[in-house]
């Protein structure tokens, strides 16, 4: 089976204070949530779709998805975790204890804060992730990378060529995304807060799928605030 | 739902926008689509600088094959591979669709097939086989436009049909000389044109002429002008003079110009002259059943696909029209991986 775990566990603390997490403020005249469900709900290729958010807003999320979502028989709220990683633990033992993960179950991870993602980058994911058995999705870093050990002076500029920004999804083969986790010691468990290094840690390769540079991140007051404005320049 | 439209936003610069989507009618991803002359003129900004003004920034294109990704009424299956028609109707009018002044068609009054999805009404898609080469199939819409012309050309004829003389030496050209020879099997197609090159490919009609070199004796029952441009007015003009009394001028060539044609001898002879441009879900439809029938179309169709061009990016879009720019004949057909 395939699976979709839409993480949405985060409190977004960069938010500015806001007391409402990032993804239930309203993108146009919907919560970002619900825009990033519905490129889910439409790929036929995912079986179940699993969306991870705080304890309390559980019934908030279920409420959204009633409202907005018309084709809801595949979608699934549970609880995130405290970080990341635990909140994809969280998803992959829901999918195991009610669906059972074998050796073919692929899950495709992403932001629930990044609602421009693309048709063709979940199809991509997919199909990297069948093949390879984990992906992560890039765009070539444009930004000159400037490494400080110090935070003072530079240590090194490393050939720009060779480096990517990552985005989301991150897509994995659930068993040995689950053996790799299993494996961690509880000092890496911590320090380790992206899946896709867990993989590089482990020397498991991990396939690149391109991204878009209109894939973005709602991190900050400023995001949102051109997201709506692109999307109010549509509606114009 | 939000999607990702590619569009021009000024000659030879494409963008990414953001638009959204409602999930009530039919969601398409596009897989191979194919440029057309129309394009061509927006990217090179070859239409007036008003028009352009008016319509950029819109997402080109109006000839493709996509694969159903979602369809709430069920109608369609998702992984359906599916020919997109892009005149979009008003339904109030008196007009035959593709002429009427409230029908809209893509890639020209709004967006075409450049982007990451595509929603259309289900009216507006024809299930093909999915053994038909797709790099033909990507221009079904140009095919049904020369289908079209030769069907409302067949109501109307009254006199023999035993030649049927095309002029152009191009893909309309061809495409229609080899629709009127599957369709008129009995008649003989007799192709006019500029270059030897290009007319040697005709391999299947009963006559090729170079335009200034046709024995005096030659006359025809009906024409095709498949030319366009600022060279229709001497394509019109002989055919008016190769063509029998009564007979029936198709016209399918775009011109930016005025072109002046001999009234007189279209007086004399009670020709009729015929416009055509664009197609309706009939014509897709009967495209569809025609190549499934006759799949040998294919091999000759296949002869027209002279550039294919993977794109992955917006760059790649934009060497793809440069390419198709300096190809003097055939499609350039995209593969649509953005």
């Amino acid at each position: 089976m395939i699976f979709a775990a839409i993480l949405a566990g985060g409190m977004g603390l960069r938010m500015g204070g806001c007391d409402t997490p990032k993804q239930f403020l309203n993108l146009g005249d919907k919560p970002v949530i619900v825009h990033t469900i519905e490129k889910f709900v439409i790929n036929d290729k995912i079986d179940k779709i699993v969306v991870l958010t705080p304890k309390n807003f559980i019934n908030h999320t279920i409420h959204l998805i009633d409202k907005y979502i018309s084709d809801k028989k595949d979608i699934i709220v549970i609880e995130g975790g405290e970080t990341r990683n635990d909140t994809l633990i969280n998803s992959i033992k829901y999918i195991d204890e009610n669906f059972g993960i074998d050796e073919d179950s692929i899950i495709v991870t992403h932001d629930s804060v990044r609602p421009f993602v693309t048709h063709r980058i979940i199809e991509d994911n997919i199909k990297a992730a069948k093949r390879y058995g984990a992906c992560d999705t890039v765009i070539p870093a444009t930004d000159t990378i400037v490494e400080s050990i110090n935070g003072a002076t530079i240590e090194s500029i490393p050939v720009r060529d060779y480096y990517y920004q990552g985005q989301t999804p991150q897509s994995f083969n659930i068993k040995k995304l689950f053996n790799l986790i299993s494996s961690l010691t509880e000092e890496e468990s911590i320090i380790l807060t992206d899946a896709c290094k867990i993989f590089t840690l482990k020397d498991e390769d991990v396939h690149l799928v391109d991204g878009e540079v209109t894939n973005i991140k709602i991190t900050y007051p400023y995001d949102l605030k051109l997201a709506n404005t692109i999307l109010e320049d549509i509606h114009d | 739902m939000i999607n990702i439209v590619y569009r021009l936003k000024s000659p030879k610069f494409f963008e990414e926008n953001i638009d959204e989507i409602e999930l009530d009618g039919v969601i398409v991803r596009p897989t191979y689509l194919s440029i057309c002359q129309a394009d061509q003129r927006y990217y090179q900004g070859s239409r007036p600088a008003e028009i352009l003004e008016e319509k950029l920034p819109m997402a080109l294109i109006h000839e493709g094959i996509g694969e159903v990704v979602y369809d709430g009424s069920g109608e369609f299956k998702s992984g359906d591979s599916v020919v997109m028609i892009p005149n979009t109707l008003d339904k109030k009018d008196v007009y035959s669709a593709n002429y009427s002044y409230g029908s809209k068609f893509r890639g020209s009054g709004f967006d075409g097939f450049t982007s990451d999805l595509i929603k259309l009404d289900s009216d507006r898609l024809v299930k093909i086989p999915d053994d038909f080469n797709p790099h033909v199939a990507a221009f079904i819409e140009l095919i049904s436009v020369a289908y079209q012309g030769i069907s409302k050309f067949n109501e109307i004829a009254t006199t023999p049909k035993e030649a049927l003389g095309v002029w152009g030496d191009g893909n309309l050209g061809f495409i229609t000389s080899l629709l009127l020879k599957d369709r008129f099997p009995d008649s003989k197609v007799i192709v006019f044109g500029k270059h030897s090159d290009n007319l040697s490919l005709f391999s299947f009609a009963d006559g090729i002429y170079q335009i200034h070199n046709v024995p005096e004796d030659l006359v025809i029952d009906h024409a095709f002008e498949c030319v366009g441009s600022s060279a229709s007015q001497s394509a019109i003009n002989q055919s008016i003079d190769l063509i029998n009394p009564q007979g029936i001028i198709n016209l399918f060539g775009v011109s930016e110009y005025p072109i002046p044609i001999n009234t007189r001898m279209v007086l004399e002879k009670g020709l009729t002259i015929q416009g055509n441009s664009r197609s309706e879900r009939e014509d897709f439809v009967g495209v569809v059943k025609t190549l499934k029938q006759n799949p040998k179309l294919f091999e000759y169709l296949e002869k027209l696909v002279t550039n294919i061009c993977e794109i992955n990016s917006l760059n790649d879009l934009k060497e793809s029209f440069d390419v198709d720019h300096i190809s003097n004949f055939g499609k350039t057909i995209l593969k649509w991986n953005k």
